[in-house]
């Protein structure tokens, strides 16, 4: 069975070419490595792409069904299309730079929030093979590399030389950087439980009984509490509502993308909906059982079945359940945002402080006594 | 742990994954141009703040709340970094390990304790220090937040 996302590209090359008559060996090993690796890379780029654009339909389908309108539903079937015409339509937009802002700053700061929403991807595996590259310290590289896009936002919101920018930059400053030791704590309740990093290895541990042996119920009261912090922090970090102060429009207009128009707001645009994918594909991993579905593996009816597939079968559920899992939890993204009202800076702070925060430590001590007592 | 690759592949990887996000906006950017006709116009050059002109620069100084909450993230964010190397072998050392990591939980958590005493967690900006109106049991909240 291939071990890798790189090893299935170069078998799929290497088929390919054996159909034309060429020999894949006799290809230098560093040129098919590269070409496997370029591969991969291109595919997640759009694949990102491709869910960024979707869930831009989508978060317009859902707002529209919940207050009880159409959303867009005129450009192809149910409004499909409407994302490839609104990709148009940006791509010929002006480029609008103000003129006292800092230009270097300006233009940078798109690119290094792509940076830090894009990175991530790197490690999230979509099935036991199908993962860019298992990295042992996988989750603690995807938190730290999200923070990436912390230093983006406040170069954005400083370079505009705006007043709504700056503002919109400096609380989403002060709410990221919180909201990362809430989301800190919980991973560091799987790894606990798990000891171990790796993203594969944490959703391999997962394996068993049905959805009981997932992390939400094997640790149980810890990291049951502990998916809540994640998901709410991550929720936080992606700037989605409740929690999107930092472009709470009937303040501070638009916020930190105030200035920004055409493409590079697209950028941003893009950048949130992949965070909140690798908050949503995260959470999945680490709490709800990753590419492991969730019905039982060993069918008893009368006597046993065991039902096993094949390398390729198997990769493709584990995929489907690896994105169905992630989807919904993005869905209940949408849902909280025309559920509930936006909260104030001080409540945002509140929360996090003195609810997360305390929550997240008491967590990791309850896990620990977990991991040495069982 | 499963790898199959050696490790050099993966940081290449990250190091790919990086090069082609910044590809992937400068590209962007550059097709646009071929198609984008850019007008240039003094009024749409200007920052936008609500169609009023600005009045002065925003690289200003802004509220000491924002600069409090970072110092009190520093403490913590750092508290975590160190707990990941030891919650990955915890197993394997045992409960002396969790005994020792203990102490130096209780220490961040007597600090958090401070901090939530002192005020240092409220949210307080220049303009709710003026007005003395929210009384609370131990003065208002400005006057506990004094000390930090």
């Amino acid at each position: 069975m291939p071990g890798t996302l790189t090893d299935i590209i170069n078998f799929v090359i290497q088929t390919a070419l054996a159909l034309v008559g060429l020999d894949y060996a006799r290809v230098p090993e560093m040129l098919r490595i590269g070409a496997a690796m370029l591969i991969a890379c291109a595919a997640m780029l759009g694949y990102v792409a491709v869910v960024a654009l979707f869930f831009g339909w989508a978060e317009r389908r859902v707002a529209g069904r919940m207050q009880a309108r159409q959303g867009p539903n005129i450009v192809g079937p149910f409004g499909l299309l409407q994302l490839i015409a609104d990709a148009v339509k940006i791509l010929v937009k002006e480029d609008i730079i103000p003129q006292t802002a800092h230009r270097f700053l300006f233009r940078l700061a798109p690119i290094l929030v792509f940076m830090g929403a894009f990175a991530p991807f790197v490690v999230l595996p979509f099935s036991e093979t199908l993962v860019v590259s298992n990295l042992s310290l996988g989750v603690y590289y995807a938190l730290s590399f999200a923070a990436l896009e912390v230093v983006g936002v406040i170069m954005a919101g400083w370079a505009s030389n705006n007043k709504w920018s700056l503002y919109g930059g400096m609380r989403l400053a002060a709410q990221m950087m919180s909201y990362e030791i809430p989301m800190g704590l919980a991973v560091l309740t799987v790894a606990v439980l798990s000891g171990h990093l790796n993203l594969r290895t944490i959703v391999l541990d997962q394996q068993g009984h049905w959805i009981f042996s997932w992390n939400i119920f094997r640790g149980f009261p810890w990291a049951f509490l502990g998916m809540f912090a994640f998901y709410l922090a991550g929720l936080a970090g992606s700037k989605r509502t409740p929690f999107d102060l930092p472009e709470a429009e009937s303040e501070i207009v638009a916020g930190y993308h105030t200035e920004y128009s055409g493409m590079r707001f697209v950028i941003f645009y893009l950048s949130e909906y992949a965070t909140m994918y690798v908050v949503s594909a995260l959470t999945a991993v680490l709490f709800l059982g990753g590419w492991h579905a969730p019905i039982p593996r060993v069918l008893a009816w009368g006597g046993e079945v065991h039902w096993e597939a094949g390398p390729v079968l198997s990769a493709l559920i584990g995929m489907a359940n690896m994105i169905g899992k992630s989807f919904f939890l993005m869905f209940v993204m949408l849902w909280f945002r025309w559920t509930y009202p936006r909260v104030r800076v001080d409540q945002i702070v509140y929360l996090c402080m003195k609810v997360l925060v305390p929550l997240g430590i008491i967590c990791l001590i309850g896990a620990s006594v977990w991991a040495l007592v069982l | 742990m499963g790898s199959s690759e050696p490790l050099q592949y993966g940081f290449a990887n990250i190091l790919l994954f990086l090069a082609a996000a910044v590809g992937f906006v400068v590209f962007n950017l550059t097709l646009g141009s071929f198609f984008r006709r850019d007008r240039f116009d003094p009024e749409k050059m200007k920052v936008y703040e609500c169609g009023e002109p600005a009045i002065g620069s925003s690289w200003i100084r802004y509220s000491i709340a924002f600069y409090r909450l970072a110092l009190v993230f520093l403490v913590f964010d750092v508290e975590v970094v160190f707990l990941f190397p030891v919650v990955v072998v915890l197993k394997r050392l045992g409960w002396l390990a969790f005994g020792e990591i203990m102490v130096f939980v209780v220490v961040l958590v007597v600090a958090l304790i401070y901090a939530w005493r002192f005020g240092c967690l409220e949210w307080i900006t220049a303009g709710m220090e003026k007005d003395s109106g929210r009384s609370e049991p131990g003065g208002t909240v400005a006057d506990r937040a004094r000390p930090c």
